[in-house]
């Protein structure tokens, strides 16, 4: 089966996309890469090549988990599935 | 690990180059003309124009010469001609290359003007070119190869994975004694906690934290925004990257799971601890990095990217790889290595770091990278503030 995003650890908020042409409403089969699971998750965007999705919900100015860390915050709310990235998250430095 | 060996040209020092180059060095941003002339000239030799070296001082003038003596004094150079306006700093950096062993000789502009200076340095250049197409590669081993990587033009698949096969090499070949240097100061902004952890001591943990701090206070200090466009680049926002704590954590895979640094070098400093990975206090800017490294003695670069840096140098060989699929396609000139094997799950980050073995052996062994191919050469002075 194709794999269409990858997840760096267990714990992670986000996946990113690995193929080009996602759009909304597909359902997009994960690679969990830290214990090599399968995960499935419905897109609610088009999201391109490279970019984030959602794992779960996330309220405005939560911290976004990725590679197990702290990579900034939240500035919208954000539902499981949606397209993560600068317009709704942000870093915590300079 | 036997099959770990190459064919190197040893120069004087015992240090092992890659490339058998030689180069036609100015001190100075108005000898780049009569350097440019004497390339013309004698065939095999290359110059190196840059922008810079009159007026500077302090810091920045030892950075300057530190780097011009470096570039001079790499394994993968054979020869230099230094060419400046003037006698006394053109023997300054003479006289850096020549501890070496290696042939190098200066001629300065003034009071000669540039025909006959040209003139003088072509026949010298002609000898060094000559000689130096006699010299013999001969078998080496990995524990005398130097390499060092930056990542560009990087994006999330970075950090997935062309990043950490870079990483896989590290943990392999610097059990074996290869001598490896990272850096980007500013680039392990969000991940300095983890990077600190890594430092074989806590000395070298401090050094590391206080030079992270001076850079992230420079950066603090002349900032107008939140560094958005510029770090993260657009290049690495339109790839995904949202944030440059996640640009860091990306970063970071380079240096592996085990591998620890062993010390914090300057801008272009030699290593001096022996075999083993550094870190180095450079920009995240593609070709400043990398001619940091090159003056530092490192032969050969790995570079990963992701939506496609296609910066070379005109003495270290760059070796790219990517794991981003629109990439490969796109910009499949650029690319010595195709790692989106391991974003389809069909390939392991063992069998990725094996590849990019082979690939830096078969580099070493005289094949030419893409970006050489393509004639790519940048060569950037890092400049540290105003001239005089």
């Amino acid at each position: 089966m194709e794999t269409h995003f990858l997840v760096h650890n267990e714990v992670d908020k986000v996946g990113v996309v690995v193929v080009e042409g996602i759009t909304a409403g597909q359902t997009l089969s994960g690679w969990l890469m830290e214990n090599n699971d399968t995960i499935e998750i419905k897109a609610n965007h088009d999201i391109p090549i490279g970019h984030k999705i959602a794992l779960a919900d996330i309220a405005n100015d939560d911290t976004i988990i990725e590679y197990e860390n702290d990579i900034g915050r939240a500035v919208a709310a954000i539902a499981k599935g949606d397209h993560v990235h600068v317009h709704n998250i942000k870093t915590k430095r300079w | 690990m036997s099959q770990h060996t190459f064919l190197g040209y040893r120069r004087e020092n015992g240090r092992v180059g890659i490339r058998n180059h030689v180069i036609i060095l100015p001190l100075d941003d108005i000898s780049n003309a009569c350097c440019e002339a004497v390339a013309n000239n004698i065939k095999g030799t290359q110059a190196i124009p840059h922008p810079y070296g009159r007026l500077q001082f302090g810091a920045d003038l030892d950075l300057h010469f530190r780097t011009l003596i470096g570039t001079g004094s790499n394994p993968n150079v054979a020869a230099v001609v230094v060419i400046g306006i003037e006698p006394g700093w053109t023997q300054r950096v003479v006289d850096g290359i020549a501890k070496t062993g290696k042939p190098v000789e200066g001629f300065a502009i003034e009071q000669h003007g540039d025909i006959d200076t040209i003139a003088r340095a072509s026949w010298t250049a002609k000898k060094f070119v000559q000689d130096a197409s006699e010299k013999q590669r001969e078998e080496c081993s990995i524990d005398e190869l130097w390499i060092s990587t930056k990542c560009g033009e990087s994006d999330t698949t970075s950090g997935l994975a062309s990043c950490p096969t870079v990483g896989n090499l590290m943990d392999k070949l610097v059990p074996l004694g290869a001598t490896m240097c990272f850096g980007e100061t500013s680039e392990i902004t969000g991940a300095e906690h983890v990077c600190a952890e890594r430092a074989a001591d806590e000395a070298t943990k401090q050094k590391f934290l206080d030079t992270w701090g001076s850079y992230n206070d420079f950066i603090n200090r002349h900032k107008t925004n939140d560094l958005s466009e510029s770090q993260p680049t657009k290049g690495n926002i339109e790839g995904g990257l949202s944030t440059i704590e996640e640009k860091a954590f990306g970063n970071l895979a380079k240096i592996g799971k085990h591998t620890k640094y062993i010390d914090v070098l300057e801008p272009a400093e030699e290593p001096a601890k022996g075999p083993g990975l550094y870190f180095m206090d450079t920009s995240s800017a593609a070709a400043e990095c990398v001619t940091l490294m090159c003056a530092a003695g490192f032969v050969v670069h790995l570079f990963p990217t992701g939506q496609g840096n296609i910066i070379g140098n005109p003495i270290e060989p760059v070796i790219k790889l990517s794991a981003n699929p629109r990439t490969v396609r796109t910009m499949a000139e650029h690319m010595d290595l195709d790692v989106t094997g391991i974003v389809r799950r069909e390939m392991d980050f063992d069998q990725a770091g094996d590849a990019l073995i082979e690939s830096v052996l078969q580099t070493c062994n005289g094949r030419l990278t893409s970006a050489e191919a393509l004639g790519h050469k940048e060569f950037v002075l890092t400049k540290l503030y105003r001239s005089a």
